[in-house]
């Protein structure tokens, strides 16, 4: 399978002018993890997410108006027919954005007409709609914890077939580790999460693991050739290092796809490239500085008790 | 051999132009082209959910099904193009999609309508009910002028029942209702025996044509609410379009970059497979009928920055096997072949990902699923042939082509 030889560790570090040892700073890694990941898993206790109607139903009006409105001529209006919740306005005030709760088609037409009448004319081809059910959104939740799960068994499965089951576990965490930053950071900021949120979370899983995957192909190339006097952190550190061109390039490549949609995407996957680009700039983090210094940290504590070594596939 | 490359490369440049040429027209075609979900041209997406009656009587899948094969009627006289009628007999569930329906609302008020037509005796109680009816069709008012019509044909049972309605109740009042509306509350003059009838007073031609659809399509075994709906207006939708255009655009524009800046010549090559890749993507797309929807957009956009991930992967470890001391060639296939393993290492875990979203999501979610499934595919394939190709016809010009062009330092 092996064919050309790689840079040595030594080269390495004269490759690299901004080398420096990442597998011994590891405790300063995950210091720096849960850093960011406390202060989101607290206030996930604390708050929650922000939940659209995507998950907790309800209905939501994007209604343009022909001249710009009032946040209270839109309430009143609201509250004539017995409605009430958020008004949003935006776009010099002729667009608003109405929550309230999930409406049957006649009160919806009710509403539809008194903002008509007493509010001013609203462009029809630019209505949007979104009603949700009370329902769906909860099956929207099942459905993604049941997506999460299952990922992430098939995932364990397929790396410890391919690799180990040392290896399938560090990646899950460093895994794990992206998606609590995704999860954490938006219910720091109170940015509202939609349906859309459950496909980034889900791509990030797969996506970010990707990275990592890399990086152990060249860990499990490089612990083949691996001599007696070498050590598993020292081989660690140059895979980790070997690799990081890559590591970076792609995900740059990456980035710049998110950041167009992010930047000129339009409104509706504004959540979804926000939620993306936390979630692969975290995963590039952790497939760097996390998924392979995890690996190293199990497997010095299994030399310690040689028993376990039952564990590897 | 030289020449020969050279040869072949331009060959190969200039059919990839001819093809994406050739391609752009049959890819927008609005009917033969990529389908647009109704996110990028306005529409109405509905999730009936079929509800129980008072009594509690069981939803069976024979009524879901006689439920689908009316809506689908329904559907049909609202004259869209493409539409999507689906069921869920575990749920009890009809899903609707209808992209490019031009006035969503009344398509609501049309799918959503039990539609029972009933005749009703003085005292209220149901006599008659319109499953026997044969046919509805709306039209002109004969008798007064202005007026709009909606005419009833019954079935030859519904004929003999009508005839007999008639004849019990010559003199007195039969209301006709459509669900609990009251439509019409004539007197019986004689009684009626050819199994016509005509219900008029309607004000526009529009509106007994609304409830001429609703009769003739019969009446739903079950009353449905609306679980979910998501209506975008058209002008909405054209202006999605043109954003996530103009994100696919840029985004491209700058991966190029990037690859030019990082890998010289061979990012020009990644640059010319990216190119390739798109459009096997996009005729998948086409051929498979894949609904491109909003997040399906994006995630084309994403599969772009990863499709280039191959490449990456590739180029860095042959500037390894260059700078370990071997010519370029050699670099070239040894670094190809190392690579392979690590890719589909890689992209297998994306692709799981993919598919379980897939499994699981629903709606638009699906078709960002499918967009970056099929983008893993098409990447894959894209590199192995492709880019493996002109990778070699490249360095097969002149093996001792300057390896700066690879972007390789050689100090080391």
């Amino acid at each position: 399978m092996e064919k050309g030889h790689a840079a040595t560790y030594d080269e390495v570090q004269k490759i690299h002018p901004l080398y420096f040892n990442i597998v011994k700073k590891r405790y300063w890694w995950f210091g720096l993890s849960l850093l960011i990941i406390i202060p989101g898993i607290i206030s996930l206790f604390m708050q929650g997410l922000n939940l659209g109607i995507d998950f907790k139903g309800g209905t939501m009006l994007d209604v343009t108006f022909s001249k710009a409105v009032t946040q209270a001529a839109i309430t009143d209006t609201m509250k004539s027919v017995g409605l009430e919740g958020p008004v949003q306005l935006s776009n010099a005030n002729t667009n608003t954005l109405i929550r309230t709760s999930a409406l049957e088609e006649t009160k919806r037409n009710e509403l539809l007409t008194a903002l008509e009448t007493k509010v001013g004319t609203y462009d029809k081809k630019a209505l949007q709609e979104d009603k949700v059910g009370p329902a769906m959104g909860q099956e929207l939740t099942k459905n993604a914890f049941y997506a999460l799960i299952i990922a992430m068994g098939l995932m364990i499965a397929y790396i410890t077939i391919r690799f180990e089951f040392v290896f399938a576990i560090s990646g899950i965490i460093a895994l794990l580790h992206d998606v609590l930053v995704v999860v954490g950071i938006f219910s720091l900021f109170r940015w509202e999460v939609d349906s859309t949120f459950v496909a980034a979370i889900l791509t990030i899983f797969g996506y970010s693991i990707n990275d990592t995957v890399v990086i152990f192909d060249r860990i499990r190339e490089n612990a083949t050739k691996m001599k007696r006097t070498e050590s598993y952190e020292d081989m660690v550190d140059m895979s980790v290092w070997q690799t990081m061109r890559r590591s970076i390039n792609t995900v740059m490549t990456v980035l710049i796809a998110l950041l167009s949609v992010f930047i000129f995407g339009g409104e509706s996957t504004r959540i979804f490239s926000l939620a993306m680009l936390i979630g692969v700039f975290s995963g590039a983090y952790s497939s760097i500085f996390n998924a392979s210094q995890i690996l190293v940290e199990i497997k010095t504590h299994l030399k310690k008790k040689p028993r376990s070594k039952a564990v590897r596939a | 051999m030289r020449r020969g490359n050279i040869i072949k490369l331009v060959a190969l440049v200039l059919l990839v132009a001819a093809a994406v040429a050739l391609s752009i027209k049959p890819l927008v075609d609005p009917v033969k082209g990529i389908p647009l979900g109704l996110d990028l041209r306005g529409g109405v997406h509905l999730v009936l959910q079929a509800e129980q009656d008072k009594n509690g009587t069981p939803i069976t899948s024979d009524d879901i099904d006689k439920a689908k094969a009316i809506i689908s009627n329904r559907v049909n006289d609202l004259g869209v193009s493409e539409p999507i009628v689906q069921a869920d007999y575990d749920k009890k569930r009809i899903v609707v999609d209808l992209a490019g329906v031009t006035d969503p609302d009344k398509a609501v008020a049309i799918l959503k309508t039990t539609a029972k037509l009933t005749f009703r005796n003085p005292q209220g109680n149901i006599v008659l009910q319109g499953d026997e009816l044969k046919d509805a069709r709306a039209g002109q008012d004969t008798t007064k002028a202005g007026g709009f019509v909606v005419n009833l044909t019954f079935s030859s049972a519904g004929t003999k029942n009508f005839a007999d309605l008639t004849t019990k109740y010559v003199g007195q009042q039969i209301s006709i209702y459509l669900d609990d509306k009251l439509l019409k509350n004539p007197k019986v003059e004689t009684p009626i025996l050819n199994g016509q009838a005509e219900i008029d007073n309607y004000a526009t031609l529009e509106a007994a044509a609304n409830d001429a659809v609703l009769m003739r399509s019969g009446s739903l075994p079950v009353s449905m609410s609306i679980a979910e709906k998501r209506q975008v207006g058209a002008s909405l939708g054209i202006d999605s379009l043109h954003k996530s255009i103009q994100a696919g655009l840029y985004g491209l524009i700058f991966i190029f970059l990037f690859m030019l800046i990082f890998y010289h010549l061979p990012g020009v090559v990644a640059d010319f497979s990216l190119i390739v890749y798109g459009l096997i993507v996009l005729w998948a797309f086409c051929l498979f009928r894949v609904v491109l929807t909003l997040p399906g957009i994006a995630g084309f956009i994403l599969t772009i920055g990863m499709a280039v991930d191959f490449n990456i992967i590739i180029y860095e470890r042959v500037k390894e096997e260059i700078r370990a001391g071997k010519s370029l060639r050699a670099g070239v296939e040894s670094g190809f072949s190392r690579a392979f393993v690590t890719v589909i290492d890689a992209h297998v875990t994306t692709f799981i990902a993919a598919m379980t979203l897939y499994t699981f999501g629903t709606g638009s979610i699906r078709g960002f699923a499918l967009t970056l499934g099929i983008g893993i595919i098409a990447s894959l394939f894209t590199a192995i042939t492709f880019t493996r190709l002109v990778l070699r016809l490249t360095v097969g010009i002149n093996p001792k082509i300057n390896t700066k062009w690879f972007g390789v330092r050689r100090e080391v």
